[in-house]
């Protein structure tokens, strides 16, 4: 589903990621694990455009986001994204945060086509060539209560529907990261990016955001997880990818890499850390 | 000081009996039109240049654009406002070949000239909220645009509000120069009480009475829209 290839990004002479090549197949769960400064956050980042590659192909869906000349918005949609600081908008209820994106662009698309309806109906009116029309069959009013009907769904499933008309400010973190979850899911995203879900939460709090994502993964859903969580890795991931320096370093299954590591990096790194 | 309550019989004649109290109206209205109309303008024009500002320079357009506003901003805070008005009435609008009644060319100037202030605020604003909101919102599938519109600038407002508001009490009492192109403000009404009383005590401490009523209400108004804003914040 993503294929990586040779991806390389430098901040002027700093150069943090080497050349990455490597394929996320879709129903894949990847763990990105390694040392800080190693290039895994940056990783994760292009992989949905927040950072410019430097140079390199990231090909989703047969389309290289990589390039500048692609709207990246358009494939964005379909590329969850779960931070660190759980960045909910603060200025929004815990429900609009959840519906804001969904509805907005669904109204958007709904006004572009009638937009290109409109000049179809010019154009078929001095043409014999008749060019068929999109098909509309929503109104706004639909959308909104079709968004609020599936935030409302999502909210149940966390058990947060009391909180849908409170504003962040007054939620606690694993919480707000829960929501940041399912303000992603609402989109339909075919990947979910998370990254270092359960860096900023308070430990008693890391293990329901850690049982989301879990839930999650086992719904089939394809994922990239930079995280420091080990046990957490190995349990949930299909594929552990090690990163250090801005490269990769080893990839495998969890259980290969953790008990069995080959290169002495990897050795090393998780020596101190398990 | 003896001959005070005559002064104010005088004025209170000038004022009541002809039709002062009329013109004073009307230069209040005159007044309190050029400030708000003057900063719905330059808040416009003022966030438009900060997001052009604050927007990542790259391409060639957005370079171009940012050169443009720093201009403008140069010249409209580095000239007085009274020069503005002047160059606008008597310079600007003669080579154009316009004849706009002088109210409105106060309100296009005093909307220009707050709009080099306001974009500097609005900047300021829009530095102050985390990146991650707009990362967030981008990440969602949202353009930079509606990103900024429906997420940044209305953070940014909220943190800018007590200083928007200073901007627009500032401007209340900027519009006193309006008189310079023949724009009938609270200075003109006051003024022409004072020159048929022969009298100018009472008139001008009135008006300096209804500058200050003004400025106070002003600033009521702004710590309520603060309040009501301020709804999603943890401290109330």
């Amino acid at each position: 589903m993503i294929d990586v290839i040779d991806l390389k990004k430098s901040y002027g002479k700093l150069e943090v990621l080497k050349g990455i090549t490597t394929t996320i197949k879709e129903g894949e769960k990847v763990a990105i694990i390694g040392p800080s400064g190693s290039g895994k956050s940056t990783f994760l980042r292009c992989l949905n455009c927040l950072e410019d590659p430097t140079s390199g192909s990231i090909i989703f869906e047969g389309v290289d986001i990589a390039d500048m000349r692609v709207d990246i918005n358009v494939h964005r949609r379909h590329m969850g994204m779960v931070f660190q600081q759980f960045n909910l908008f603060n200025n929004k209820t815990v429900i609009e945060n959840i519906m804001l994106a969904p509805v907005y662009l669904a109204i958007h698309d709904l006004r572009m086509k009638k937009l290109k309806n409109f000049f179809i109906r010019i154009k078929n009116a001095f043409s014999k060539h008749k060019t068929p029309l999109y098909e509309i069959n929503t109104t706004p009013q639909k959308i909104k209560e079709e968004a609020r009907e599936n935030a409302l769904r999502l909210l149940r499933r966390i058990g947060l529907e009391d909180k849908a008309d409170v504003y962040p400010s007054t939620l606690s973190g694993g919480q707000k990261q829960r929501i940041a979850i399912i303000r992603a899911m609402a989109m339909n995203p075919k990947v979910i990016l998370f990254d270092e879900p359960t860096s900023a939460l308070d430990p008693e709090m890391v293990g329901e955001v850690l049982d989301l994502i879990k839930q999650l993964a086992d719904e089939g859903m394809t994922m990239v997880i930079v995280t420091h969580e080990m046990g957490f890795a190995r349990e949930v991931a299909t594929r552990v990818i090690f990163m250090d320096e801005g490269r990769i370093v080893e990839e495998n299954t969890p259980q290969e890499l953790f008990t069995n590591p080959q290169h002495p990096r990897t050795k090393e790194f998780l020596s101190k850390v398990l | 000081m003896g001959n005070f309550s005559r002064k104010l019989e005088r004025f209170w004649e000038i004022f009541y009996e002809y039709d002062g109290y009329q013109r004073v109206l009307t230069g209040l209205q005159n007044t309190v039109y050029i400030a708000v109309v003057g900063l719905a303008i330059g808040i416009v024009i003022g966030t438009i240049i900060a997001i052009i500002e604050v927007f990542p320079k790259y391409k060639r357009l957005p370079r171009i654009l940012n050169g443009f506003c720093r201009f403008y901003v140069a010249l409209f805070r580095g000239t007085p406002v009274v020069v503005q008005l002047l160059v606008a009435y008597y310079v600007v609008l003669p080579l154009l070949g316009l004849n706009l009644p002088a109210i409105n060319v106060c309100v296009l100037v005093f909307g220009l000239n707050s709009g080099a202030y306001v974009s500097e605020i609005m900047r300021s604003g829009i530095l102050s909220v985390d990146p991650g909101q707009m990362e967030a919102a981008r990440a969602l599938g949202l353009s930079y645009r509606v990103s900024m519109m429906k997420v940044v600038v209305p953070q940014a407002v909220k943190n800018i509000l007590p200083t928007l508001g200073n901007e627009f009490i500032a401007l209340i009492k900027e519009t006193s120069v309006v008189s310079f192109v023949g724009a009938a403000d609270l200075y003109v009404a006051f003024n022409y009480i004072g020159t048929n009383s022969y009298e100018f005590m009472v008139p001008y401490l009135a008006m300096a009475l209804i500058y200050i009523v003004l400025v106070m209400a002003i600033a009521f108004l702004v710590k309520i829209m603060e309040r009501s804003l301020r709804k999603s914040d943890r401290r109330n």
